[in-house]
C-alpha cells in the first residue's frame, strides 16, 4: 500500500499519501475534517458562491481510499460537516454516496467543533471513541496517551534545495497523532504555529502527504 | 466661440503668463461631450483640463459637485489639490476644492457624501466605491465635468476599464456628463480617445505642441557595471557627483528592492549629508508624506524612487532624471524624462544608468530609438470579463437594476463597445447564482430577480463584503511593519508575506532606507527592530515587471548583430566579444539555447527576445515537454531576453522541443494546471468577486479557516473546465501573462535554425538570469525526488531512523 508504516502507542499504522490514518491490525480507517458542505455554508451566509463541487470531490477521494483498503470501520474524527445545517442540507445524490460507503461497515462520525450535534446519516455518532490502546477525538488535549485527532489541519513547509513546498501533514510523536484535514476545501495550519509546536513534543515527526508520504522532523 | 471670464485672463496677466494654445483649445472645447488633450509634461495640462471648470465656478452659482478628477495615485490627487487651491484662492473663487482617496479619514468620506466639495479629487477605486453607494445619485447629482488626469496610464491597466464603467455609470446618473483626458505622449492616441469616448459619441483630440527633444545620455561612470545584479551600487560616485551638481534629481528604479538598496548604498556614501529621501508604494502614508512635503518646499536634493513617482507630479525644481535599469520600453522612459524640467519648451535632463551589462547594450538601444523618435506599445484588447463581473456587482450594492439598461450603460464605455449580450449574461449569471453547470445556490443566490424583473441583492448585508473586495489592484498579500514596543511602534511600511515567512528572529532587511531586524509576527504585523548588526537581506517587493517591448528588443538584436561596438563602452563592448568567443550571440533570425552544469544542476538557456511574459510561458511549456521526455526539469526563471531552465538531466536535441505545432498543442493542455494560471486565476477570481480578499481582521483568526485559491482552480479545472472563471483565465493568461502570440512570432523568425551550443560552466550572457528573482518551480517526478532524498537526509540528520 502507498503509505508510510510506524509504529505507534504499539500498534502498527499507516499514514496514506491521501490524509487518511489506516490501522491494518483492526481493519480501521480514520479520516478527519471532512468539512463537507462548506460552499454551501458560506453561500448561505451571504458569502461567495463557490465551486459546488467540494463533496462530491471528497467523497471520490474517500471512496477510492475505501475501495483500496477495504475497511470493517471508518471513524470520520469531527468537523464531518462545515457546520449542523450543512449535514441536513446535503443534496441527495452526497446522501445516497454516503450510505452506499458506509454499507457493510462500521461507520462513526466523532463529534466536532463545526458539527456537535447528531447528524441524520447512518453511523454511529460518538463524542470520543476508546479502542485498544487508541484514543479517537476531534481536538488533542494535553496529557492525552495514544490519542489521535484532527481539528488543527496541519500542514508542513519544508525548503529543498532552496524550494518551498507546503502540504498537509500528519503530526506524529509518542503520545499523539494530528491528522492532516481529508476536506477538499480545508487550508492548512503550519507546524510551527505556536499551538502545535506547544502541542506536539520535540521529537515529532511530519508526515507529509502527497504521491508518496515522506517524513520529516516535525518543522517548528 | 465663448471667452474665457475676466477674472481668468486678468489673473494670467497678474502671474506675467499667457494662456498656451492648447489651454485656450480645451476652453473653446469646454462643451463637447469627450476631449482628449495630448501634451508633454509641464505644458499645463492641469490647467488646461480644468479651465472650463473655474469658468463656470466662477459664476458662483453651482450648487454641490460639479468637477471629478481622477488621477491613478493618492500622491497626485493631493498634489493637484495644492496646485489648484493656489489659483482658486489669488482669484478669489469660493471653491472648495477636496480629496477622497483610500487615505481620507471615515468622517471626511462621511462628511462628503452627505455635502460634496464643488471639486472632487480622487482616484478609480475610490470612485468605484462612491457608485456602490445607494445615495451616488444624490451625491452626484449637478456634475458637469469629469478629467481623467494620466489616461494614458490608466488605459493600460484594469483600472482604466474599472474607471471607464465607473463613468458609464456617472454619464447615466448626469447625462451632460463632459470628460477630458490629459494624456502624455503615446504611440496612438486613437486608442486612447477610444477608450475615453462615450459611445457612439466622437472624443475629439488636441495635440499640444511636443517641446524640444530631450537631453538624454547614458551617465559615464569611473567603475564597470557588474556581470549581472539590479543595484547599479557601482553608480553611486557617479550618481551623487550628478546630484551635487544639480538642484533636484528624481533617481528612478524599476521595482521597490532595487530603490531599497539603492537608497541604502546612496546614503552609506553620502559623506557631505545631502539631504536626498527615497519614495514608493510599499512605504508607510507618513513617511511618504514628509519625504513629498519636504519635496515640495524645495529641501531635498534628490528622491530615489519607483512607479509611485511616475505619473505628473509637481515637484518643482526637478532638473535632472536618472533612470537606474533599463527602461524596458521607450515610450514610458520618454514620459520618465519628462519628470524634469516642468516648464514648457525647456528640454528635460536625464541620464541612465544600466545596472549591469546587458543593460547597457539595452540603454543604448533604448537612447537610439528615443534619437528616433520610434515609441513603442502594442493594443490592449477589449476591456476583461472580471472587471465587468465587479461592477455587475457595484451596481446591485447602488439598488436594484434592470439587465437591459444595464448593458445600454456599459457598453457605452470604451472597452466595453463591442461586448456581446451573451457575454454579459454571462456575466450577470455567475454575479447572481455563482454560473456553474451544477446548479447549487437556487436559495442562496447572490442576486436575485424580482417579480418586476429587476435585480438585487439577496441578502442585502453582502453589500459591505462586496465593497470591500472593490478594486481591480492586487494587493500581493502584504504585511505591515512595525518597530517593536509595547503598545505597538512607528509603522515603516510592508512587506510581501513569502518575504516575511522566510525570515527568521534575528535577520535584516532594509525598509525605508534603514536595517532593521526581524524580530517577531504578532497580530499578523512584522515586528522588528533598529538592533540591526548584520547584512541585511534584501526585502522582496512585488514590483510591477513589464516586458521590453518587440521594437526595443529588436533592437538589441541589430546592435549585437554589428561587427564591433563603438557606441557601447568598452567593458561591455569586450563583454559581447566574449560571449561571442565562448559561445555565440543570439541573432534575430536564429534560436540560440545554451546547455551547462552549474551548482551540481543542468542549465538550459534559451534566448529567445520575446519579452518577459512570452519568456515565461516559454519557460512553462518546454519544462512540461521535459517533464514528458525525462529531463527532469526543476524549475525556470525568465527574462525580456532569455529563460533559464535547471533540472536533474542534460537536454541533448533541442529541436523537438521547438516545434511550434507541438507546443501549440501542449498549450491547451499546459494551461491546465500550472501555476501561472493559479496566479491569474486568483487575481481575476478577486476582481469578479469570487474570492474575497484576505482582509486583517480575518487572517487573525487562523490559517486553517481559509483555504488556498489554487484548490478552486483545480476543482473547476476537474469538474467545471467552461466555467466562466476558467474562460477569464485563459482570456487573461493568453493575452497578458501568456502571450502565446510572441513566441509563434519567435518560432516563426527563426525556423528551424537553432544552435545548441554545449558549454563546461554558465556563460556571460547567461550568468544574469541566475539572480532573477520570480523563479517558478516544476511540480514533477523531481520534486517527490528531492522530498524523498529530503526526508532520509533530515532524519538521518536527526539521528531518527525508520
Amino acid at each position: 500500500m502507498n503509505g508510510y508504516d510506524f509504529t505507534f502507542a504499539g500498534e502498527r499504522l499507516t499514514a496514506l499519501g491521501s490524509g487518511a490514518l489506516w490501522w491494518g491490525a483492526r481493519r480501521l480507517l480514520c479520516v478527519s475534517d471532512l468539512h463537507l458542505g462548506k460552499s454551501e455554508r458560506i453561500a448561505r451566509r451571504g458569502g461567495t458562491p463557490l465551486p459546488p463541487y467540494e463533496v462530491a470531490d471528497t467523497l471520490d477521494r474517500l471512496s477510492a481510499d475505501l475501495e483500496r483498503t477495504r475497511p470493517n470501520t471508518v471513524i470520520c474524527l469531527g468537523d464531518s460537516f462545515d457546520d449542523t445545517e450543512a449535514a441536513h442540507v446535503l443534496p441527495e445524490p452526497a446522501r445516497l454516496r454516503i450510505a452506499a460507503l458506509q454499507a457493510g461497515r462500521r461507520w462513526i462520525w466523532i463529534e466536532g467543533n463545526h458539527d456537535p450535534g447528531p447528524v441524520t446519516m447512518g453511523g454511529s455518532h460518538l463524542a470520543e471513541l476508546a479502542t485498544g490502546p487508541l484514543l479517537f477525538r476531534h481536538i488533542a488535549r494535553h496529557g492525552a496517551q495514544g490519542e489521535i485527532s484532527g481539528h488543527y489541519h496541519p500542514k508542513a513547509a519544508l525548503r529543498l534545495r532552496g524550494r518551498s513546498l507546503s502540504r498537509p501533514a500528519f503530526l506524529v510523536d509518542t503520545a499523539r497523532i494530528v491528522l492532516p484535514a481529508y476536506g477538499t476545501y480545508t487550508g492548512g495550519l503550519r507546524s510551527d504555529a505556536p499551538v502545535l509546536a506547544q502541542l506536539m513534543r520535540p521529537e515529532a515527526l511530519a508526515i507529509v502527504t502527497g504521491a508518496t508520504p515522506h517524513a520529516v522532523p516535525m518543522p517548528r | 466661440m465663448p471667452q474665457l471670464p475676466a477674472l481668468l485672463t486678468d489673473w494670467f496677466t497678474a502671474k506675467g503668463w499667457s494662456v498656451h494654445p492648447h489651454q485656450q483649445a480645451m476652453f473653446d472645447r469646454a462643451d463637447r461631450p469627450a476631449t482628449l488633450l495630448i501634451a508633454p509634461t509641464g505644458g499645463g495640462k492641469t490647467m488646461a483640463g480644468f479651465l472650463p471648470t473655474l469658468a463656470e465656478l466662477a459664476k458662483g452659482q453651482h450648487q454641490g459637485l460639479h468637477t471629478l478628477y481622477v488621477s491613478p495615485l493618492k500622491a497626485l490627487a493631493a498634489d493637484i489639490k495644492r496646485n489648484l487651491r493656489t489659483p482658486v484662492d489669488e482669484i478669489g473663487l469660493a471653491v472648495r476644492i477636496e480629496d477622497r482617496t483610500g487615505d481620507t479619514s471615515a468622517t471626511q468620506k462621511k462628511r462628503q457624501r452627505a455635502d460634496p466639495p464643488h471639486i472632487l479629487l480622487t482616484t478609480p477605486e475610490s470612485l468605484a466605491l462612491l457608485t456602490s453607494y445607494e445615495d451616488a445619485p444624490r451625491m452626484f447629482a449637478g456634475l458637469r465635468r469629469v478629467v481623467v488626469d494620466e489616461i494614458h496610464a490608466l488605459a493600460e491597466s484594469k483600472r482604466g476599464d474599472q474607471l471607464m464603467l465607473a463613468l458609464a455609470r456617472l454619464q447615466t446618473l448626469c447625462p451632460d456628463l463632459r470628460r477630458v483626458g490629459l494624456s502624455a505622449t503615446v504611440e496612438d492616441p486613437e486608442a486612447i480617445a477610444r477608450f475615453l469616448a462615450r459611445h457612439p459619441d466622437p472624443c475629439e483630440i488636441l495635440l499640444a505642441d511636443p517641446g524640444p527633444d530631450p537631453d538624454i545620455a547614458m551617465l559615464e561612470t569611473e567603475e564597470m557595471p557588474p556581470w549581472s545584479g539590479g543595484g547599479a551600487a557601482y553608480s553611486i560616485p557617479a550618481v551623487l557627483d550628478q546630484i551635487r551638481r544639480h538642484r533636484t534629481t528624481l533617481i528612478f528604479h524599476n521595482t521597490r528592492a532595487q530603490a531599497e538598496i539603492f537608497f541604502h548604498n546612496l546614503w552609506l556614501a553620502n559623506d557631505e549629508g545631502l539631504p536626498i529621501g527615497i519614495h514608493h508604494g510599499s512605504l508607510d502614508r507618513t513617511q511618504r508624506e514628509r519625504v513629498e512635503a519636504a519635496m515640495v518646499r524645495g529641501e531635498l536634493r534628490a528622491i530615489v524612487c519607483t512607479g509611485s513617482l511616475d505619473l505628473g507630479i509637481d515637484w518643482g525644481d526637478v532638473d535632472l532624471v536618472i533612470q537606474i535599469g533599463a527602461p524596458k520600453n521607450v515610450k514610458r522612459l520618454v514620459q520618465r524624462i519628462g519628470r524634469a524640467n516642468h516648464r514648457y519648451n525647456a528640454p528635460s535632463k536625464a541620464l541612465l544608468v544600466p545596472a549591469n551589462r546587458f543593460e547597457v547594450v539595452e540603454c543604448i538601444a533604448a537612447l537610439e530609438a528615443v534619437r528616433a523618435h520610434a515609441l513603442d506599445g502594442d493594443p490592449r484588447g477589449p476591456g476583461p470579463s472580471d472587471v465587468l463581473c465587479q461592477h455587475i456587482l457595484i451596481a446591485a450594492c447602488s439598488g436594484p437594476f434592470d439587465a437591459d439598461a444595464l448593458f445600454a450603460e456599459m457598453t457605452s464605455a470604451g472597452p466595453y463597445a463591442d461586448l456581446a449580450r451573451p457575454d454579459f449574461d454571462a456575466c450577470l449569471d455567475f454575479c447572481a447564482t455563482g454560473g456553474y453547470a451544477l446548479r447549487a445556490y437556487d436559495r442562496w443566490q447572490r442576486l436575485q430577480q424580482r417579480p418586476d424583473g429587476q435585480w438585487q441583492l439577496r441578502d442585502p448585508r453582502s453589500a459591505q463584503r462586496i465593497r470591500q473586495n472593490i478594486g481591480t489592484i492586487q494587493d500581493t498579500d502584504t504585511l505591515k511593519v512595525r518597530l517593536q514596543r509595547n503598545r505597538g511602534g512607528k509603522p515603516l511600511g510592508e512587506i510581501e508575506e513569502g518575504f516575511a515567512a522566510s525570515l527568521t528572529p534575528g535577520d535584516t532587511f532594509l525598509i525605508g532606507g534603514q536595517i532593521v531586524r526581524y524580530e517577531g509576527l504578532r497580530d499578523m504585523v512584522v515586528e522588528v527592530s533598529r538592533r540591526a548588526d548584520k547584512k541585511p537581506k534584501i526585502a522582496t517587493f512585488m514590483g510591477t515587471k513589464f516586458a521590453t517591448s518587440t521594437q526595443l528588443s529588436a533592437r538589441i538584436l541589430d546592435l549585437f548583430a554589428r561587427a564591433d561596438w563603438p557606441q557601447l563602452p568598452r567593458h561591455t563592448a569586450d563583454w559581447l566579444a566574449l560571449q561571442r568567443r565562448v559561445s555565440r550571440l543570439p541573432e534575430r533570425g536564429r534560436l540560440l539555447v545554451e546547455s551547462f552544469p552549474q551548482d551540481g544542476r543542468e542549465h538550459l538557456c534559451v534566448y529567445g527576445f520575446a519579452g518577459r511574459n512570452a519568456m515565461q510561458t516559454l519557460g512553462l511549456l518546454l519544462t512540461k515537454r521535459m517533464e514528458e521526455t525525462g529531463l527532469n526539469p526543476l524549475g525556470f526563471v525568465a527574462t525580456d531576453y532569455a529563460v533559464l531552465i535547471w533540472g536533474l538531466e542534460a537536454t541533448t536535441d533541442p529541436a523537438p522541443l521547438f516545434e511550434i505545432d507541438s507546443l501549440r498543442a501542449g498549450l491547451e493542455q499546459w494551461l491546465a494546471g500550472n501555476a501561472v494560471m493559479k496566479r491569474t486565476f486568483r487575481a481575476s477570481a478577486t476582481i469578479a468577486g469570487l474570492i474575497e480578499r484576505n482582509l486583517g481582521g480575518q487572517r487573525k483568526t487562523g490559517r486553517q479557516a481559509t483555504f488556498s485559491s489554487d484548490i478552486l482552480y483545480d476543482t473547476l479545472q476537474k469538474y467545471d473546465p467552461d466555467h466562466l472563471m476558467m474562460q477569464i483565465t485563459r482570456a487573461e493568461a493568453m493575452r497578458g501573462l501568456v502571450d502565446f502570440g510572441r513566441i509563434e512570432e519567435m518560432i516563426a523568425r527563426v525556423g528551424d535554425r537553432i544552435d545548441l551550443v554545449r558549454l563546461d560552466r554558465v556563460t556571460p550572457l547567461a550568468a544574469p538570469l541566475f539572480l532573477e528573482v520570480g523563479k517558478v518551480p516544476v511540480q514533477g517526478a523531481a520534486e517527490e525526488r528531492l522530498l524523498a532524498e529530503e526526508s532520509a537526509r533530515l532524519l538521518a540528520d536527526a539521528g531518527l531512523s525508520v
